[in-house]
């Protein structure tokens, strides 16, 4: 048996449902009529808008701006006319301006075909990256060029891509390694060149062996200098942190970044998406989107436009009534209601789960300390419960609340069903004010 | 003659330990303001913070001190400031707090009249609450009825009425401002002690978004403000708000005239 690298501390198990989509294609979404694109789909400021209502766009032409070095460019995913801008409020309940493209039916979508081959320094391809609007495709949507920029003086040992995720039900980076092998790892090389790593390494859950003898065979025909790393199936590997823990065997220090451990963790949708911007000049106006859950019965992996809202995709899976949509994945994502929600740059997948059981019951804490052993940070979720739920945030704060990253590991085993990720969202909220 | 030695050793020996207390207590004396005590009594005692200082006592020792401005003392109002400048031997000269300010919900929206997104069943807080969509009420504006402001009010001054709304009584309301700054919608605002009405709507969504989400809403017609000029009200969107400042002598009746009913009685 292969020996499997892991991180040690905490995680939980959680069936990961992955068999119900990982075996359909990725298959283009056209059936567009309006988009909705948010100003402010990734961390950081919102982007300026650059158009103004009733201008017509093209696909691919920047429509907003980044306001500040931690902000990304919005470009239009269609040739259409703005139609409004208006004040939306997205899944995962930030509030932004968004535009409201009506899409040209005649000539939907942009062309993109394959790109000069030409040599590019490293400064050009950051650049690149920072124009074309890359963020993150994991979930939290951080700006890649932010995360690519080398501060003067550190040095990058580590170069690791996640290909692990470990949500659930979602299986978009699983198709991606599976159908675009050879484009995501010549996107990993743009990377390498941006930062210049000793060694790159691909870590990947072991339930997807399919996708590691496909990166494997491609890297032997091609001899890329890439590793790839077959990690343990335990939630959340997938998060930086434990990846880091599993790989490099380094631990990311409290209120650190990976950077400080010389470590760099790029996920596999980001890779694509750069690979995209280089060899096919076309920015960050699509990604692979997974349509899965007990209420969906066409599972479906869909290459979808940003800006495409839930209903229109849920139109084509043939969705039962249900009240139980989730953003992202199960442990993680976000619930929300209104599906004129729009897909934006970090939405990995739209579960849409058996309708909820009404009425929450939760009973006290018998402090059996189960999330304390499931918590991978090392925290004390009980602890912080407590202490949130009197009020006493600056007492949560110094018991390290700002180093939970709400994976979800400890309501998962609570016996007692508290809303333990509520309550630490809910303290971060008002302990930073 | 062994019963006389032990007394005066002990004598002695409490002799020197006095001396050296009495030494001491000149030595290592704390210079305390004296004047910071007579604050200190005159301030109401609710250590409710709203100046910004840990307490009366804190406060008290800054104005003293000079280095807290006077007035700052919602409770204490008008009375406490004039109290304040002449033990400091200032002149009050007006600034800070003035006349009595209270806290009132502007918003009547409760589960029946307001319509509900989806059906909340997280922690009971409204900053929790708040943290999903902005809240399960469908106005982002209004109240979400779960009750921060009553857990951080020192007075026990808000309370939930029958319908379910929140209100705050003006009487037990010192404004201290605790539940304006807990409040995650901002729902609740400060209006002059002497105010007989307000507008019990915080929404400024245009008048045919309110009609679909509240029957209680300020829509924004604009009948309170073109039919009773006397009133007060002023519309400058879709809100309607009343101007304090002006004599408010047709509020009774433009109150009866508003269509949704959402001018009421502040008291």
């Amino acid at each position: 048996m292969e020996f499997l690298a892991t991180f040690r501390k905490g995680g939980v198990h959680p069936k990961d449902k992955k068999e119900l989509a990982n075996r359909q294609p990725i298959e283009p979404f056209t059936a567009v009529s309006e988009l909705i694109v948010p100003l402010s789909q990734h961390t950081g400021s919102p982007a300026k808008p650059l158009k103004a209502k009733g201008d017509v766009v093209v696909a691919g032409e920047k429509i907003g701006e980044s306001t500040s070095f931690i902000s990304a460019n919005i470009h239009s995913p269609v040739n259409g006319t703005i139609s409004d801008i208006k004040k939306i409020t997205l899944a995962n309940s930030v509030i932004s301006d968004a535009f409201v493209i009506t899409v040209d039916s005649e000539n939907p979508f942009g062309k993109w075909s394959l790109q000069e081959r030409k040599e590019y320094t490293g400064a050009e391809l950051l650049n690149l990256v920072k124009e074309m609007g890359i963020v993150g495709a994991g979930g939290a949507a951080f700006p890649t060029h932010v995360k690519l920029s080398i501060p003067r003086g550190k040095k990058v040992n580590d170069l690791v891509i996640n290909g692990v995720e470990c949500e659930p039900y979602l299986t978009s980076d699983h198709r991606l390694m599976l159908e675009r092998g050879e484009e995501i790892l010549e996107g990993i090389l743009y990377v390498a060149k941006i930062v210049n790593p000793q060694k790159i390494t691909i870590g990947i859950e072991n339930n997807k062996r399919d996708a590691i003898d496909n990166l494997r065979q491609i890297i032997e025909e091609k001899g890329h200098p890439i590793e790839i790393v077959p990690l343990k199936v335990k939630y959340p590997q997938g998060d930086e942190k434990q990846l880091l823990k599993a790989i490099i065997k380094r631990e990311v220090p409290s209120g650190k970044l990976p950077l400080d451990v010389g470590a760099v963790v790029v996920n596999i949708g980001t890779a694509f998406a750069i690979w995209e911007a280089v060899a096919l000049n076309k920015p960050f106006i699509e990604r692979v989107v997974t349509l899965s859950g007990e209420s969906i019965k066409d599972k479906k992996n869909l290459l979808v436009p940003i800006g495409t809202k839930v209903e229109d995709l849920l139109k084509l899976t043939a969705c039962e009534e249900t009240d139980n949509y989730i953003a992202g994945g199960p442990m993680m994502g976000f619930a929300f209601w209104d599906t004129t929600t729009p897909i934006t740059k970090g939405t990995s997948g739209i579960l849409a789960l058996a309708p909820s059981k009404k009425g929450r019951v939760t009973t006290p804490c018998i402090s059996c300390g189960r999330c304390i052993t499931a918590c991978p940070m090392g925290l004390q979720p009980t602890k912080l419960y407590r202490l949130i739920d009197h009020g006493q945030y600056e007492v949560a704060m110094a018991n390290h609340l700002m180093d939970c990253k709400e994976c979800g590991c400890c309501a998962y085993v609570c016996p007692a069903n508290l809303p333990l990720v509520h309550a630490m969202k809910l303290g971060k909220r008002v302990g930073r004010k | 003659m062994n019963i006389l030695f032990a007394f005066l050793i002990i004598a002695t020996l409490s002799l020197i330990l006095g001396l050296g207390l009495a030494f001491a207590a000149k030595k290592f004396a704390v210079e305390t303001d004296e004047r910071a005590d007579e604050i200190l009594a005159v301030l109401p005692g609710a250590n409710c913070g709203a100046c910004g200082f840990p307490g009366c006592s804190g406060y008290a020792n800054a104005l003293s001190a000079g280095t807290a401005e006077n007035g700052l003392c919602p409770p204490g109002g008008v009375k406490v400031r004039e109290l304040v400048a002449s033990i400091l031997g200032v002149a009050s000269d007006g600034g800070g707090a003035g006349e009595k300010m209270v806290a009132f919900v502007h918003c009547r929206g409760n589960n029946e009249l307001t319509k509900r997104d989806f059906v909340y069943e997280g922690i009971e807080d409204c900053n929790a609450a708040h943290l999903i969509h902005q809240g399960d009420v469908a106005c982002k504006y209004g109240c979400l009825h779960l009750g921060s402001c009553i857990k951080v009010c020192p007075t026990q001054a808000i309370s939930r009425d029958d319908l379910g709304n929140v209100v705050v009584d003006p009487e037990l309301c010192i404004g201290c401002l605790k539940c304006t700054l807990v409040c995650p919608t901002q729902v609740i605002k400060m209006i002059p002690y002497r105010g007989s009405h307000a507008i019990a709507c915080n929404s400024l969504d245009s008048g045919g978004v309110v009609r679909k989400i509240c029957s209680v809403g300020c829509i924004g017609c604009k009948i309170c403000e073109r039919k009773y000029p006397e009133s007060g009200c002023v519309v400058p969107n879709f809100l309607a708000t009343i101007d304090y400042s002006r004599e408010m002598a047709q509020i009774g009746e433009a109150a009866e005239a508003c269509p949704t009913k959402c001018i009421v009685k502040a008291r």
